[in-house]
């Protein structure tokens, strides 16, 4: 193992193929970001990103294993060793293509993945040390892919017409990933959004600090310009069934990725009050309407003065730190279990912190207070961590009579959101599991011939990658079934 | 982008707005609505169909111009086009032959109860709407109303037209004759609120239009949330008919005003930028 420090980075377990450069040693080249105080302030990005030299520097200290066991733990297998050595040859576009092999939006997926529980967490010197940033080289990859003019972008190739016509329901990173495989296929695409703009969560759900809108729009129009259609304002199980897709409009396959929109609440009193809301409301209002710059944008936000978020996943930070750009004098974040459980990213519970959310851990909201029809507080129960649960997590229990008041004129519930029935209950034929999932099989067919799924409404909330990668999947069994 | 093809005022500040949206028209029933976007910075708002030809491809709505939207909107004439247009949206109104069924319809309600009525008289039900308004200028459609050749009451609250009375007034006549099978309510909260009440006395089944503030209008964010029954109900997909008598009507007064303010300040800054007068 500590051979794995070398100066020729060579290990006993995987000795590099060929020694492409002698490997630096010492800690990763840190990401620059906007200081604490003053993004707190705005909506711009937090950090910044690498410049080619950092990226090189960073690149340089990848040991190109043998067996580089980074790329198992990529959840689609991208082949993070090889786009690493183009960076260390410096030929990025080659970098760029290996990475789109894969992944579709590697600008995207560089900023939002949890790269440190995949492959980050699978690379060899995360034994020893600090892994290889493997989000930050593939966000700079995915970033100047994006800078480049139009036609110098690497664009798969679309191949020739197959004369199939495939309808896309959702535009998600799910039915993005599975419109893009299909055209390049060859066969003719067409997504159908429910929104006025396209996206999914990338659009609605994650903020411009953490994705700028700007990012997902050009990876869209990417899309069209291999000719594939997006057609938005269209709610399909109302505008048009899956049915009439497949008949009237005469699509040869329908994939969905409707996501898991639909949000949950807790079901205590006080819920419905002025001020409370789902962290979907929230966040949609802000990101999908642009509510923070109201009026000048027409839909208005209320802007809390203490806020109070409850969850403690990704959608729950993004709350929290929308809350604090909107101004908020106190942002609060309840979490029934302690920081260890919290599924969120390490590196957004540490920005949420840093910009002045303050944690309220081992806390679950029994009560919503309110006067003349708004929120004035939340009465919460303090837990306690029992035996492990069937998710292997330490099942929180209430601690009895142990119930306190928090302060507050808002409050988000960010406690997950369910699979939106919408498009289902016009398909009774598409077979849903007990939650409302859609049933499919590993390549993403569902019960109805013909019709895939895949993302959020097949796997519940998951990850980008995870949705991109189902909806990949589909795109080629949709092309088997296609040519069958 | 959706082409207006048909514009009508009805009085001072209520629009009659046709569009071009064959998807929809094919779809439309009574009781639902589409979501509307005017431009890239609107907001997304609801509003009900007062009419649609499946045939021509259009679809209607009625508008009372309060907010900047509204304001914005009734600033677009024929030949305008309207950024996004998206629906049918909500269950439709259930229509079936109930026997004698009084369509109240109040203000710019009475632009969802006049197709409820059509459909309500076409199912074969004996119909009977009562129209109000605050006066005569506020009182919309009544000639559309009579050409249904339904029975038709007017009243207002001013007594410039039709009887001088408050809609409860003839339905609560009606419901004491015992003729009344089941009752539809359509207009603002208060006014709905104040019918549920009338109709439960007589055990009269009530069905009422919800009009909550909403943001997607599928289901996606909960802002339109409702308490029907003790229940929290999403107006956009579960609605936006429910049982007028098991509403919290007092919660959904409450919920359309969390943005009276701001709503106020946009329409106050976007009057002054078109310097129009409203
Ligand atoms: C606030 C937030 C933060 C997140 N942060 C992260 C993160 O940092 N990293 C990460 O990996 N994951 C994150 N996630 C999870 C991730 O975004 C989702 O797992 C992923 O977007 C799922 O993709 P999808 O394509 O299945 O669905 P979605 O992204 O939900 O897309 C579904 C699309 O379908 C449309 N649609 C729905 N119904 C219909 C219909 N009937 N007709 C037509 N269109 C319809 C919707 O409008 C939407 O555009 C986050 C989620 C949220 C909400
Ligand atoms: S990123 Fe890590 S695991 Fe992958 S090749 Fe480089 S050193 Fe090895
Ligand atoms: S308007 Fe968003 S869920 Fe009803």
């Amino acid at each position: 193992m500590s051979q794995v420090d070398d100066a020729q980075g060579a290990s006993i377990d995987t000795p590099p193929e060929k020694p492409r450069h002698r490997a630096t040693k010492g800690p990763r080249v840190p990401m620059r970001e906007q200081d604490a105080a003053r993004r707190a302030t705005n909506f711009e990005e937090v950090a910044v990103g690498y410049s080619a030299e950092e990226a090189h520097a960073e690149a340089m200290r990848c040991i190109q294993c043998k067996n580089p066991t980074c790329i198992d733990g990529c959840p689609v297998n991208i082949d993070i060793k090889s786009f690493i050595a183009a960076i260390i040859d410096g030929d990025l576009s080659e970098g760029v293509r290996v990475l789109k092999e894969r992944n579709a939006l590697p600008a995207v997926c560089g900023r939002v993945c949890p790269q440190e529980e995949q492959c980050e967490a699978a690379c060899v010197l995360a034994r020893k040390g600090e892994p290889v940033a493997i989000g930050r080289i593939e966000r700079f990859l995915g970033d100047h892919d994006l800078a480049c003019e139009m036609d110098h972008r690497c664009a798969p190739e679309v191949g020739p017409s197959t004369g199939k016509r495939c309808a896309v329901v959702g535009s998600g990173p799910a039915g993005l990933a599975c419109a893009g495989e299909l055209r390049r296929i060859g066969h003719e695409v067409t997504i159908f959004e429910a929104l006025h703009a396209p996206g999914g969560v990338l659009t609605y759900g994650i903020p411009e600090f953490r994705l700028p809108k700007a990012i997902v729009g050009t990876e869209i129009e990417m899309l069209s310009e291999m000719g594939v259609t997006i057609e938005t304002d269209m709610v399909i199980g109302a505008t048009l069934t899956v049915d009439e897709l497949m008949t009237e409009e005469g699509y040869d396959a329908v994939f969905v990725g409707n996501g898991a929109g639909l949000p949950v609440f807790m079901g205590i009193p006080g819920e419905n009050l002025n001020g409370v809301y789902s962290a979907n409301e929230f966040l949609t209002r802000v990101n999908l309407m642009k509510a923070y710059e109201f009026p000048s944008s027409d839909t208005p936000v209320w802007r809390g003065r203490k806020v109070a978020v409850v969850g403690g996943g990704n959608v729950a930070m993004d709350s929290a730190r929308t809350a604090i750009r909107l101004g908020a004098d106190e942002v609060f974040l309840a979490y029934r279990r302690t920081e260890d459980e919290m599924p969120a990213r390490i590196e957004e519970v540490h920005h949420a912190r840093e910009e002045g959310v303050e944690f309220k851990m081992l806390c679950s909201p029994v009560e919503i207070l309110g006067h003349d029809g708004f929120v004035t507080g939340l009465v919460a129960s303090r837990m306690e961590l029992g035996e492990p649960d069937a998710s292997g997590r330490r099942a929180p229990m209430c601690v009895v009579d142990s119930e306190f008041t928090i302060d507050c004129d808002t409050v988000i519930m960010a406690v997950g959101t369910r699979a939106n029935p919408l498009l289902s209950k016009a398909a009774p034929d598409i077979e849903l599991t007990s939650r409302g999932h859609i049933v499919t099989d590993e390549q993403g067919a569902t019960t109805k011939q013909g019709v895939f799924a895949g993302g959020d409404i097949v796997t519940g909330a998951a990850t980008v990658i995870l949705a991109m990668g189902a909806g990949k999947r589909a795109a080629q069994a949709m092309d088997s079934h296609l040519r069958g | 982008m959706f082409r207006i093809v048909h514009k009508r005022q009805l009085s001072d500040a209520v629009f009659e707005m046709g569009v071009e949206a064959p998807r929809i028209a094919r779809k439309a029933e009574a009781g639902q609505f589409l979501m509307l976007r005017i431009d890239e910075t609107g907001e997304r708002i609801p509003l009900t169909f007062s009419d649609w030809s499946a045939e021509e491809g259009w679809v209607r709505f009625i508008f009372m111009r309060v907010g900047k939207t509204t304001h914005k909107l009734s600033h677009l004439d024929v030949g305008d086009e309207i950024k996004d247009i998206a629906g049918p949206m909500g269950i439709p109104t259930h229509v079936d032959d109930l026997g004698r069924v009084v369509v109240v319809g109040g203000g710019v309600g009475a632009a969802v109860a006049y197709p409820v009525a059509r459909a309500m008289a076409r199912a074969g039900n004996t119909v009977t709407v009562v129209l109000g308004a605050r006066n005569a200028d506020l009182l919309i459609l009544q000639e559309e109303f009579e050409a249904l050749g339904v029975e038709l009451v007017v009243c207002t609250d001013d007594g410039s037209a039709g009887r001088k009375a408050l809609v409860t007034a003839p339905l609560k006549e009606m419901c004491e004759a015992g003729t009344v099978d089941h009752s539809m309510a359509i207009g603002p909260a208060i006014m709905m609120k104040f019918c549920a009440a009338t109709t439960k006395e007589f055990g009269v089944p009530t069905t009422v239009s919800l009009n909550p503030i909403m943001v997607d209008g599928t289901g996606m964010c909960g802002a339109c949330r409702v308490t029907v029954g003790g229940e929290t109900k999403f107006g956009c997909v579960d609605g936006p008919d429910f049982d007028g008598h098991a509403v919290d009507f007092e919660e959904l007064m409450s919920r359309q005003r969390i943005y009276s303010d701001d709503e106020r300040l946009a329409d106050a800054e976007y009057s002054r930028e078109c310097s129009c007068h409203k």
